[in-house]
């Protein structure tokens, strides 16, 4: 059983998981959403007394940062105990196209490590990926009012019209940055 | 604590999905900005296709929440610019990092420990929007 589970899930087991989540979200009396609580973390860091966008009971959030704790725990988990250890078993139009840009996929990691570390943070282009790709997710998520979470799964469950608009801005980014700032980050 | 272990549980149970299905990979990431395979469409759409029948039988059988309130939807503000300029905004932001908020914690749960700062770096995005807001389209 384990063996089996410590495989990669396929697609359409994932999804419908996926979905399972926000259903008992929603049966739980929230909304799943988990870019908020970067807000909630401003906010409990005391960002209410300069701005009033971050102005609100922090504590009334508390249910999303237990959500969030517990994803750091599911993560651990599923490393320690559902793991083969094995490599991302992406495309190989994708390994190749990763290669022309110098990025070998290694095995048991599922970022290339060799560019995501601390070592790297030091380095230009550590810091553009990590530290501004990080800034971008968090300025972008807030302004366009939720992540792939409140917007892609949760708004377009909901038949919301702006989430739609969302989505095809999150493939506008996604796309630029991958077609023509990564070519560019990766040769720095 | 016993109502907030449930959203403990969920989160575990959301962490182990994302790690499982690959969903928080870079590498995954970059095979779906560049329409490679079909994975993450397939994930992210048997999700939505899911999840419409899921708020539809919520809405059409009123079915209520375990505290036995109707689940209400807040139907979201009509606009475009802020969900078109704010959603590119993220777009470059996720293939960058190759990870959305859920997957980044997810990450530092497996050990990754430089997206700590990742996370970081995303609630100082947060602070500087809350900060300039109001000088924002929306």
């Amino acid at each position: 059983m384990i063996e089996f589970i410590s495989q990669p899930w396929p697609w359409y087991v994932g999804g419908p998981l996926i979905a399972l989540v926000m259903a008992v979200m929603l049966l739980f009396g929230r909304n799943f959403g988990f870019s908020s609580n970067l807000r909630t973390v401003c906010a409990a860091c005391g960002a209410g007394k300069k701005f009033n966008f971050f102005d609100f009971n922090w504590k009334s959030q508390s249910w999303n940062l237990l959500f969030a704790l517990g994803a750091v725990m599911g993560g651990f988990l599923a490393k320690q105990f559902l793991s083969n250890g094995q490599a991302v078993a992406i495309s190989n139009e994708t390994v190749s196209s990763l290669q022309m840009l110098g990025v070998a996929i290694e095995e048991q990691a599922m970022v290339p490590l060799s560019l995501f570390s601390f070592e790297k943070l030091l380095s230009l282009q550590g810091f553009i990926l990590m530290v501004l790709g990080g800034f971008f997710i968090g300025f972008g998520a807030r302004w366009a009012g939720g992540c792939t979470s409140g917007h892609a799964i949760s708004g377009l469950s909901n038949l919301q019209f702006p989430s739609l608009i969302a989505v095809v801005g999150f493939f506008i980014g996604g796309l630029f940055s991958t077609h023509l700032l990564l070519p560019i980050i990766l040769k720095l | 604590m016993k109502s907030g272990l449930k959203f403990m549980l969920a989160g575990i149970f959301f962490g182990i999905i994302m790690a499982k299905t690959e969903a928080i990979s870079w590498y995954r990431i970059q095979e779906m900005f560049r329409f490679q395979a079909f994975h993450m469409y397939g994930l992210i759409g048997s999700a939505v296709g899911i999840g419409i029948l899921v708020v539809g039988a919520i809405k059409k059988f009123k079915i209520k929440n375990i505290y036995g309130e109707p689940i209400v939807f807040h139907p979201k503000e009509r606009s475009i610019s802020r969900y078109l300029l704010g959603g590119t905004i993220f777009g470059m932001g996720w293939a960058l990092t190759g990870a959305c908020p859920g997957p980044l914690a997810v990450h530092i749960g497996q050990g990754v420990g430089v997206m700590v700062i990742v996370m970081l770096s995303a609630s100082f995005g947060t602070l500087i929007y809350g900060a300039i807001r109001e000088k924002l389209p929306h």
